[in-house]
């Protein structure tokens, strides 16, 4: 009976995809308000097919993306998990600078572009500090959450057995921190993805969110919402991807359900 | 009082198919819950004592086999009743609305059922808790404020004044202290005594489901089944004193020989609790 | 353990520390590029200036008008996202074939980025201005809708079991148990929806607005009046942080019976 549930599940989803691209297809062939320009979907598979499939620019503009979020993404985790386990076992740590870390966290990511344009040599390593900066304050706040929510009991427990402080550091904490790790990682993501597209957008001559605002303003339509479209794929395999690695972290949840 | 109602349960099966490994969760299951009767049901964990009573409270249908409210047909494989308020369950992990005020939480059956005003069900309400012990100061607390013990009494509360024909409770009491149990213990015989509805108990523990109940069912492992019905023939009222009697140590024991060799047999399969 | 006064005083000694490193790092390394960013002691001149070079400062009119654009923007993004993914989330978490709908056309429209929308956004929507509240929309509607039918989800199943023992109908279990269920989670997602609109507001602004903090942001930098840039970063901080704790303030009061929960039931306690 769950069998087919699932199955069931599966032909509603796409149904409703379906009906998604009938609806713009119609919208684009009635030329609807607005809509005069925007091309249908068989127009844009046709360019895709003609011009983007086999051509290494566009390939290219996939690779320098990916990289940009690889290494913005790397680095985030690289300084936000250590950053988010001392404001979570120092209080001097935390009391010097967690106000500081406070108030820079609501100012967006983008805001901060032309101070990076301004401070870092190349438009290359402006970018990705963008990128960084977007996914690092998310990682820490989960590490921090994933450090205080850590049961005390644990904690005595390991002490109450003799255990050193280095010990309870890499047994107990780093393992109990993990999931919040993931979390920030699958959260990260996406907002990396969004802030390296918008870097490409305003500040950059290259990567997939540069190939989608030149169709807009060499006003070929098509190939905008190839870039659209591309950028949403990469984005969901990239999500597809930490979710891999999540799984891979925490072995003992697969036993849910 | 509404008159209370009679169970009857015949030739009960549920199979769950769970990714395709089917699991028969009760197994040719016949019993009787009469007019007005404590039936208590003791049995090891996952044996299928909860899904019996999901059943009679219309949430599951069985696979094969039907139960009766009053003669009329309740549940079968093709037929199922819903809820409603002739069978009233008290939840095991408490089920108080805790946005809602204890008075808002037990007026809430009739004016949902447009049965009474707002005004009416609440005065009502209040009435309920004052005869319950003069609980009338915690109306307009919140279920997160009180005690697990008063919360109980509340959902009990809550229950009644359905005027339900049948009382479900499935292991209310677990989570309780003993000195807080025993204080439930008192409760519920004073309310079967005063309103005589039907009640059908879940538990675990043998001297809470003896001291209560008029009758005992024992239900063996999965696929649950009825083992034993343990007639108990102590007086009522009830008292505390009775626990130590030599009736009730001999119907306890019954009752353990009959509870521990199904639970070996469900540790020695290894069985994992259903829900 | 560290006292009170030791709190305040570390407090002091990091903020000092950090301002004093930005400082640094500008006038006296020999990186060009550092010493191109503007130092704290010339933003907070400017900054609260009655004559500011830049035009830009707490007494300047233009100051609050940029505000106030960004500010209505957000505001307008956001309730549209409310209204329309409180509900919709409600229907996803408590339906579940709808959810088999709509669910699958949501995970396929939300990896692409609130930026990657704008171009789409003005060619379809009349004007700049309604394409940029349009993508801010999209990303706070993204938000509500996945918290809010997380917080459907996350309702114990038994409320709905009693409520349904109690008699009650759909409309009653929708406005009764689901609605107040569901809310504290909807305000967690709401904070996060603001957190999303302010983000995606500030792109927008960047590539498709005139006035606005984001828009002045980009402008400062292009017309070379480099701590304008830095005024505008921290009110848009402020800004944000403000939006925020609204939500958190409005869900505290209407959650109040959780407030109240966590007292722990003392001095009404019984024998």
């Amino acid at each position: 009976m769950l069998k087919q549930l699932q199955s069931a599940l599966n032909w509603r989803g796409l149904v409703a995809i379906s009906g998604f691209f009938l609806t713009w297809y119609l919208v684009c062939a009635l030329e609807l308000p607005g809509f005069s320009e925007i091309p249908n979907p068989l127009e844009v598979i046709q360019m895709f097919v003609r011009e983007y499939a086999l051509d290494d620019h566009y390939w290219l503009s996939w690779v320098t993306s990916f990289q940009r979020v690889l290494y913005g993404f790397l680095l985030a985790q690289l300084f936000g998990i250590p950053v988010g386990l001392l404001f979570g076992t120092n209080e001097k740590f935390r009391n010097l600078f967690f106000p500081v870390f406070e108030l820079l966290r609501p100012i967006p990511p983008l805001a901060w572009v032309p101070m990076s344009i301004l401070f870092w040599p190349t438009n290359e390593s402006s970018i990705i500090f963008i990128t960084f900066i977007g996914a690092f304050f998310i990682i820490v706040i989960n590490v921090f959450d994933g450090v205080r929510d850590i049961k005390r009991e644990h904690l005595w427990l390991a002490l109450s057995l003799g255990a050193p402080r280095r010990v309870i550091f890499a047994r107990i904490m780093l393992p109990s921190v993990i999931p919040s790790i993931a979390v920030g990682m699958t959260l990260g993501i996406a907002i990396t993805w969004d802030v390296v597209i918008a870097a490409e957008m305003i500040a950059s001559d290259s990567g997939l969110g540069r190939l989608t605002w030149e169709g807009y303003v060499s006003s070929t339509p098509e190939v905008l919402v190839i870039g659209m479209i591309s950028i949403g794929l990469a984005g969901y395999l990239s999500t597809k991807l930490v979710n891999v690695i999540e799984r891979k972290m925490m072995p003992w949840r697969r036993g849910r359900q | 009082m509404s008159a209370a109602g009679s169970i009857s349960v015949s030739s009960v099966q549920k199979i769950y198919d769970p990714k395709g490994a089917s699991v028969h969760a009760v197994e040719d299951c016949s019993c009787e819950i009469p007019s007005s009767k404590f039936i208590a049901m003791v049995g090891p964990s996952g044996c299928g004592k909860s899904t019996l009573l999901n059943m009679i409270a219309g949430f599951d249908s069985p696979t094969t086999g039907e139960i009766r409210l009053d003669g009329e047909l309740l549940v079968d494989a093709s037929f199922r009743t819903p809820p409603n308020s002739d069978r009233v369950v008290v939840f095991q992990n408490g089920a108080l609305f805790p946005w809602k005020t204890v008075l808002e939480n037990i007026a809430y059956g009739p004016i949902v059922q447009k049965t009474k005003t707002r005004e009416q069900a609440e005065e009502e309400a209040f009435e309920l808790l004052r005869k319950a012990g003069n609980l009338e100061r915690i109306a307009n607390a919140f279920p997160g404020q009180i005690s697990s013990g008063m919360q109980r009494r509340v959902e009990i509360l809550r229950a009644l004044i359905n005027q339900p024909k049948v009382l479900l409770l499935d292991e209310p009491f677990r989570a309780m202290d003993t000195v807080s149990k025993s204080k439930m213990h008192q409760h519920l015989l004073d309310i079967h005594h005063n309103l005589k509805p039907s009640i059908l108990l879940i538990t675990h523990d043998l001297v809470e489901a003896i001291f209560l109940a008029d009758v005992v069912l024992v239900m063996t492992t999965r696929p649950g089944t009825i083992k034993l019905s343990i007639e108990v023939d102590l007086p009522r009222p009830r008292s505390k004193e009775m626990i130590l009697s030599e009736r009730f140590i001999e119907l306890q024991k019954q009752a353990i020989a009959a509870v521990h060799e199904e639970a070996r047999k469900a540790f020695e399969r290894g069985e994992k609790e259903l829900a | 353990m560290i006292n009170r006064s030791s709190k305040k005083l570390l407090l002091i000694i990091g903020i000092t520390t950090s301002v004093i490193l930005w400082y640094g790092l500008v006038q006296w390394t020999p990186f060009k590029s550092f010493n191109r960013l503007p130092d704290p002691l010339t933003v907070i001149i400017e900054w609260t200036s009655t004559d500011p070079d830049y035009g830009l400062s707490i007494f300047s009119k233009d100051y609050y008008l940029h505000i106030l654009y960004s500010t209505y923007r957000a505001t307008v993004a956001f309730f549209l996202a409310l209204v329309l993914g409180v509900p919709l989330g409600i229907m996803m978490g408590w339906r579940p074939n709808f959810n088999a709908y709509a669910g699958a056309l949501l995970d396929f429209l939300r990896p692409i980025p609130p930026l990657a929308w704008v171009p789409i956004a003005i060619l379809i929507l009349p004007g700049d201005e309604p394409a940029v509240i349009f993508v801010t929309f999209l990303v706070a509607f993204f938000a509500t809708t996945l918290n809010t039918l997380l917080g459907v989800r996350s309702i114990d199943p038994d409320f709905l079991r009693a409520a349904e023992c109690l008699g009650a109908n759909s409309s009653d279990v929708l406005r009764d148990i689901i609605i107040p269920g569901a809310l504290p989670t909807i305000f967690t997602g709401l904070q996060i929806a603001m957190g999303a609109a302010w983000f995606s507001l500030v792109a927008g602004e960047m590539i498709a607005a005139q006035y606005g903090l984001g828009f002045m942001i980009l402008e400062s930098y292009n017309l070379v009046q480099y701590p304008t840039i830095v005024i505008m970063m921290a009110t848009l901080g402020i800004v944000g942080y403000s939006s925020s704790a609204l939500i958190r303030f409005v869900g505290k009061r209407m959650i109040r019976w959780r407030e109240q929960a966590t007292g722990m039931g003392q001095g009404l306690e019984t024998r």
